[in-house]
């Protein structure tokens, strides 16, 4: 099994941590793992991307032209990305933001409207958590039990009193996902 | 002892790997994409942890002078930067290597020339296997190709430095640099006591005792002929490191036809892609120079395939089997 996904949204929207949380849970399930950002002379704000490669062999490259899911939170990585997904692959988007749908027709659109649910829920910080959940639950490729040890080490322990919180929106996230 | 398995991104591999091995100072400067060694250094706060020294330098220049110095009194010494910040510390190099000093230095390169883009690539190989600053000298240079290695190399890379009294580099790139994998930590070493340090190091000046004469660490000698001899002792270390530190992973090149050569990153994307032909029935192998000192090719006559000698070591995790054969000299 190999899953290569791409992660992108604006800078502050969780894209990285998301990312890393999803790494570090597959790496506790014991796969290789490569998370690679966009990395650019942009601090704050401006577009924001993550690659998270998640296999049973050793990872080759991290920079890749097409991807097994495309998760997309904003208009311009729609623009850029959507053409990248593998025949056949999967596209998460929040339509919050998203003014031009999707039209591809020869792959898996789900919708999750994080945003919205994160508002919800009083809290704009678990965004991103509950758009792991879509993911998780339209692609199982990591066990739950290690989704929550995946938070454990990619949170600091300060923060360690959120994960029932964060579970709770990946939770919503996958009774929430919506295929188009 | 249970494996401690991180995510880390390779910068920030590099510098726990060196307050793991006991590193008693780092110099850096930022610049993108390699400011993630001292931003982590910053936030482990070493000197808690080991008592080791961590401060940005006013410039990239300092840094390595810095370096000159700490290593002048037997410091585990080490600095950091990036392609466009790496040639400004070509100058304190080459002192560092004409005083006969052990440091580790890590280049994660990106595109040049100039300023050029802060895009990860593998421009610098020139720079890094001629030595890059004056004089007739050379760095012993180990390329990691993951993560792990970028954590592995520094103990290699230190105690490299220590045997040889030259100064050694790791070349990495923005991608390994940039990239989390996951990571084997390794223990906690204490530092060295200072008796130990001059234990160790009977030639740096850690102060004059009766028992020895003065202890001096330069570069320069007027005396033409003696300056000669010391090139000549040079290039006779150097031929030692060539002869006995070549390092290199061969993969699948028994049977090869053909074989990749391709080191760091690249060699990455030629071992898919080797994988990929093999599928298809093409018999390839890859070749992945670690140190970049020597290279020694043959053709095999009958094929016309360059040959890489193999008496090499290597210390990576290796697939199937590796190659046998010796070149004829």
């Amino acid at each position: 099994m190999t899953e290569e996904i791409i992660i992108a949204g604006f800078g502050g929207q969780g894209v990285l941590s998301m990312g890393k949380i999803l790494a570090y849970s597959g790496l506790m399930q014991g796969q290789e793992i490569a998370w690679m950002p966009s990395y650019g002379p942009e601090m704050r704000g401006g577009t924001s991307n993550v690659t998270v490669i998640i296999s049973d062999e050793r990872v080759s490259s991290p920079i890749l032209t097409q991807y097994d899911t495309v998760i997309v939170l904003n208009q311009q990585s729609m623009d850029k990305f959507e053409s990248t997904v593998k025949p056949g692959g999967t596209l998460i988007f929040d339509p919050n933001g998203i003014t031009k749908m999707p039209t591809r027709k020869d792959i898996n659109i789900y919708k999750i409207e994080a945003a919205q649910l994160a508002s919800d829920m009083g809290n704009q910080k678990v965004f991103n958590m509950i758009v792991l959940g879509a993911f998780l639950k339209v692609r199982p490729i990591v066990d739950n039990r290690y989704v929550e040890e995946g938070l454990r080490h990619s949170l600091p322990e300060r923060a360690h009193k959120l994960i029932p919180l964060n579970m709770e929106a990946i939770e919503k996230g996958k009774a929430e996902v919506v295929k188009m | 002892m249970e494996k401690e398995l991180k995510l880390m991104k390779g910068n920030e591999a590099i510098a726990e790997a060196a307050i793991r091995y006991g590193a008693d100072a780092y110099f850096g400067y930022p610049i993108t994409p390699q400011s993630e060694v001292i931003e982590y250094f910053m936030e482990q706060n070493p000197i808690e942890r080991t008592g080791m020294v961590v401060l940005q330098a006013e410039s990239e220049v300092a840094a390595i002078n810095m370096v000159y110095g700490a290593a002048a009194c037997g410091m585990a010494a080490m600095t950091s930067s990036s392609s466009p910040g790496f040639s400004l510390k070509q100058e304190g190099l080459s002192y560092i290597a004409g005083a006969e000093l052990p440091c580790l230095v890590l280049n994660v390169v990106r595109g040049g020339p100039g300023l050029g883009t802060i895009q990860p690539s593998q421009s610098d190989y020139f720079q890094s296997t001629k030595g890059g600053g004056h004089g007739d000298y050379r760095l012993i240079v180990l390329a990691p190709a993951s993560v792990q290695e970028m954590y592995d190399f520094v103990q290699i890379g230190f105690d490299l430095a220590f045997k040889y009294r030259n100064p050694v580099l790791i070349l990495s790139d923005g991608i390994i640099g940039q990239m989390m994998e996951k990571v084997e930590i390794g223990p906690q070493r204490v530092r060295r006591t200072m008796d130990e340090v001059i234990k160790q190091c009977p030639w740096a000046t850690t102060g004059k005792t009766a028992n020895r004469e003065r202890n001096i660490i330069t570069s320069l000698d007027l005396v033409a002929s003696r300056q000669e001899e010391f090139n000549r002792k040079l290039v006779k270390k150097y031929d030692t490191i060539r002869e006995k530190e070549v390092r290199c992973e061969c993969i699948n090149c028994d049977d090869a036809d053909y074989v990749f050569v391709a080191y760091g990153t690249s060699s990455r994307l030629c071992m898919k892609s080797m994988d990929l032909l093999r599928k298809e029935g093409y018999k390839v192998g890859l070749v992945r120079p670690i140190t970049f000192e020597d290279y020694r090719w043959s053709r095999r006559e009958s094929k016309g395939i360059p040959h890489y000698r193999n008496e090499h070591r290597t210390d990576g995790r290796r697939r199937n089997a590796r190659s046998k054969r010796q070149a004829p000299s």
